[in-house]
């Protein structure tokens, strides 16, 4: 896939279709190549890489680079189309400036799984789709693919892009992974269940930020968060409320435009299931307002910024609750 | 900090649009209804302004309950703010519940400039359920609390 990708690249460069390409670089292990922009066949020949470790959605950079000159190629995978869908609805990105083509994804690898194994001194990987074979500095290691897939990917919303210029590969069909699954149970809880459960995750948040700042649908310039006078800008929170706040207005700050790529979870590292709490308006505007996947259609209108006349109320909250 | 249950008197705001609602508490006034002390009116041009961060700020700020009152669905002053409120507000009292914090603290009610009497009820009703409560204690900030 890998040489198939570098190869298509050079060609709509040599033809000036484009003049860079976003993709992803090999970096200093195995498992932390990051985005990166490419312009000559040299480059892409060098660095460009490709595998079950490359799971970064590249979307949220095409909000700048769409707007420099000359065309852009991106290589999104299934749930990355879903994005930039989603910031073309928005206006945020110049979808003319941008050649996409959809590459095929398969279950990504998470390599924090892989260590969390006692796995250590990653050179590489290989992976036969049933086992993993990993190369280390001591040795050969393996173990089943399954325990490896990364968590968002566990709830993969199928294989199909929504927006392409072109294919490499086969588009896949939609799948139902159960990704409502994990809220329904917490839903089930009792309140004080659910609050300790709460507390145990957010109370780990160091505020790195990391989640707003890759997060594809959190785009504004200038955050609500920050503001030095808002008493919420501190690094470190300083109180359970801080944390509370901050991942209460994140998530709902993206409802309805939340295209559950799961990013947000990927890059916490402090493994916070932070995709659970948008994943919760998700599921409570499909349910209350009819299924919506944001990002489906580059034309879709948000369920936060329009209202049916038969809404239901806000009482609901307590009739349909389970304490 | 020993709790007195008898003592505890919960501080209630109440964001009331400024059309019907905080007229509706007018009216409740001048018709000699009472309505407990409890409730700090917070007045806003309409509903759809309150934001979901002034809900979680009140709390915040030692706020027991959270009340957002505005025109009845069809009578907004500005045509369709109040139907933006009634989704918003749906999914953050959703959200607010999911992190398991008490449901009852939280309500929306519509109001209109002639329900004085309405919101006098409302406004008795929401103070004693939030009474049986107790303090916020889930959603408050240590630094805020008063002793």
């Amino acid at each position: 896939m890998q040489e198939a990708m570098i190869k298509r690249a050079k060609e709509l460069l040599a033809e000036g279709i484009v003049n860079r390409v976003i993709g992803w670089k090999r970096g200093e292990f195995a498992y932390d190549s990051t985005p990166a922009i490419f312009e000559t066949p040299e480059e892409l020949e060098r660095d460009f890489v490709y595998d079950d470790l490359t799971a970064s959605n590249l979307s949220k950079y095409l909000i700048k680079e769409s707007r420099k000159a000359g065309k852009i190629l991106a290589f999104l995978k299934p749930c990355d189309t879903y994005s930039l869908n989603q910031l073309t609805c928005e206006h945020r990105v110049i979808r003319e400036n941008i050649h996409v083509i959809g590459i095929p994804c398969d279950p990504k690898i998470d390599a924090e799984k892989i260590k969390a194994k006692g796995i250590s001194g990653i050179l590489g990987i290989k992976n036969d789709g049933v086992d993993l074979t990993i190369d280390t500095i001591y040795g050969k290691e393996s173990m089943p693919v399954s325990e490896a897939i990364m968590e968002k990917c566990l709830s993969c919303k199928g294989k199909k892009h929504v927006t392409y210029d072109e294919l490499i590969g086969e588009d896949g069909e939609l799948c139902d992974s159960g990704r409502f699954d994990m809220v329904a149970e917490l839903e089930a809880m009792t309140a004080q269940e659910r609050y300790d459960f709460w507390r145990s995750q957010l109370s780990k948040c160091i505020r790195c930020n990391a989640c707003r700042n890759v997060c594809p649908a959190c785009t504004c310039e200038k955050c609500v968060f920050d503001n030095d006078a808002s008493g919420i800008a501190n690094k470190a929170a300083a109180d359970s409320f801080e944390e509370n706040m901050f991942h209460i207005i994140r998530a709902f700050h993206v409802a309805g435009r939340c295209t559950d790529c799961g990013e947000c979870s990927r890059v916490c590292p402090q493994n916070i299931p932070l995709h659970m709490l948008n994943r919760k308006f998700i599921k409570d505007i499909n349910e209350l307002y009819g299924t919506y996947q944001a990002g489906e259609k580059p034309d879709s209108v948000s369920p936060l910024t329009s209202y049916t006349l038969d809404d239901c109320e806000a009482s609901i909250v307590h009739e349909r609750g389970t304490e | 900090m020993q709790v007195n249950q008898k003592e505890f008197e919960p501080v209630i705001a109440a964001f009331c649009c400024n059309w019907c609602s905080y007229a509706g508490a007018d009216l409740s006034g001048t018709n000699r209804l009472s309505y407990p002390s409890n409730v700090k009116i917070i007045r806003v041009p309409c509903s759809c302004r309150v934001n979901p961060m002034f809900i979680l700020r009140a709390f915040q700020r030692g706020a027991d309950g959270v009340i957002i009152c505005g025109c009845h669905p069809g009578d907004c002053h500005y045509t369709s703010g109040n139907y933006f409120t009634r989704r918003r507000m749906t999914l953050l009292f959703s959200m607010l519940d999911y992190l398991g914090i008490e449901r009852d603290r939280t309500r929306v009610e519509w109001v209109s400039a002639a329900e004085g009497a309405k919101f006098a009820a409302t406004m008795n009703d929401f103070t004693e359920t939030v009474r049986k409560l107790g303090p916020n204690r889930r959603l408050e900030d240590l630094r805020c609390r008063k002793q």
